[in-house]
């Protein structure tokens, strides 16, 4: 089973998400913020990451640039989940190692079709 | 909905437009022809069935055939299909035609343009290899609404993010406001038109590859197979066929084979 790791300060899209990624068979965990989400990458590497961007402590992109510095932080594939839809941050989550980008509000339709394309399902 | 009622609306829906109704689908006849009535001024379905058999006014028959279609449609949709297009179907394809530099493509159901602008777009990405080709890429269907939509190319965030890589999006698209619109590159590259499947088809001209996916499921067999028939007869003999994942030819038409190893493509017979 695939690890998929939700990052996102709100515990009701934390919930959402998770049901959805159990939905489509991920073993999931969850952190609120991203120093916390760093912290569970450096003790277990998760297959995917669906990332939000602003979090209190450390935000979405300061946690995938200290990721990607990781030894086999390169791994992972990490997919924004954001409310940002502006072609700038968008262009930035891309030039800093994210593999996907969704746009909120997303639903189960979406999600699916982003992990299809990645090759996580 | 009394039976008669439910067998003159459906008879005629079908006779239109080839999407079979059975009973268990009455429910469907409620939810789509009610803004309709509405429109129109009439209380119920009663009243519009009774409008629509007291005066056989076709721009009414239209409007009920064209509330009657279902349009959902999404970019790259299945995925795969996209990739054996690019990888297995069109490599052959293009060989063949290297003289010629010609190639024409049919999207059988087109609705809101997602199907064709992803053909364009798998096209647009083999770049130098299809310089100074000649591209057809034409989008029928048999809802003027939607071929509307189709031909303006503009997009919610929600119809984007189903199926467009988010790198294809930046590439293709531009964003005004809330609305995701496709690059004028890629949309002059598709043609729309209005065509029924259920009319001679030969006017159309012929087409190396067919699109006719998630439209056949809505017909039933005898339908199907004299539309999938008519499509045979506009393709040359390594010509390629795509249908939607709950389609097949099996059972259907002796006219098309499935190719082996590519899902959801056949080939003619
Ligand atoms: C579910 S959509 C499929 C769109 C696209 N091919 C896809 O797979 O995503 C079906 C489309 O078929 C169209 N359609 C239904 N009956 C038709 C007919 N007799 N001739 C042409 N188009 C038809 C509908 O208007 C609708 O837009």
């Amino acid at each position: 089973m695939k690890t998929c790791l939700i990052v996102d300060d709100s515990k009701v899209i934390r919930m959402v998400a998770k049901k959805i990624l159990d939905e489509l068979g991920f073993a999931t965990e969850e952190a609120a913020d991203g120093q916390l989400a760093l912290d569970a990458c450096k003790a277990k590497m998760p297959e995917a990451v669906l990332l939000d961007w602003n979090m209190p402590v450390m935000n979405g992109i300061e946690f995938l640039r200290a990721l990607r510095e990781l030894p086999s932080g390169g791994d992972p594939i990490v997919i924004f989940c954001t409310t940002e839809n502006d072609l700038d941050h968008i262009q930035e989550a891309m030039t800093s190692g994210a593999n996907e980008y969704i746009m909120k509000p997303f639903d189960s339709d979406i999600i699916q079709a982003k992990f299809q394309q990645v090759g996580l399902i | 909905m009394s039976p008669e009622d439910f067998n003159f609306i459906s008879t005629l829906i079908k006779a239109r437009s080839g999407l079979a109704l059975t009973p268990d689908k009455a429910y469907l006849l409620e939810s789509r022809l009610m803004p309709v009535a509405r429109k129109h001024s009439h209380n119920g379905l009663e009243d519009l069935i009774a409008a629509l058999k007291a005066r056989k006014e076709e721009s009414l028959i239209i409007e009920v055939v064209e509330a009657m279609t279902t349009n959902e449609s999404f970019f790259f949709r299945d995925t795969k299909p996209f990739d054996l297009l690019r990888d297995e179907v069109l490599p052959p394809i293009l060989e063949k035609r290297a003289a010629k530099k010609h190639l024409k493509i049919w999207c059988a159901a087109a609705s809101s343009g997602q199907e064709p602008y992803s053909i364009a777009i798998v096209l647009k990405e083999l770049g130098a290899q299809l310089a100074g080709w000649n591209l057809d890429i034409v989008g029928t269907d048999i809802s003027h609404e939607i071929l509307t939509k189709a031909a303006n190319g503009q997009y919610s965030q929600f119809e984007v993010q189903r199926g467009m890589p988010i790198q294809l999006l930046l590439k293709y698209f531009d964003k005004k406001d809330e609305t995701w619109e496709i690059k004028p590159e890629i949309r002059s590259m598709v043609k729309y038109k209005y065509y029924n499947l259920l009319d001679k088809l030969s006017p159309l001209g012929g087409f190396d590859i067919v699109f006719c996916r998630n439209v056949l499921i809505y017909f039933d067999p005898k339908t199907k197979g004299e539309v999938l028939e008519q499509i045979a007869s506009l393709m040359p003999e390594d010509g390629r066929l795509f249908l939607g994942g709950a389609e097949t030819v099996l059972g259907v038409t002796d006219k098309f084979e499935p190719v082996k190893g590519q899902r959801g493509v056949y080939a003619r017979t």
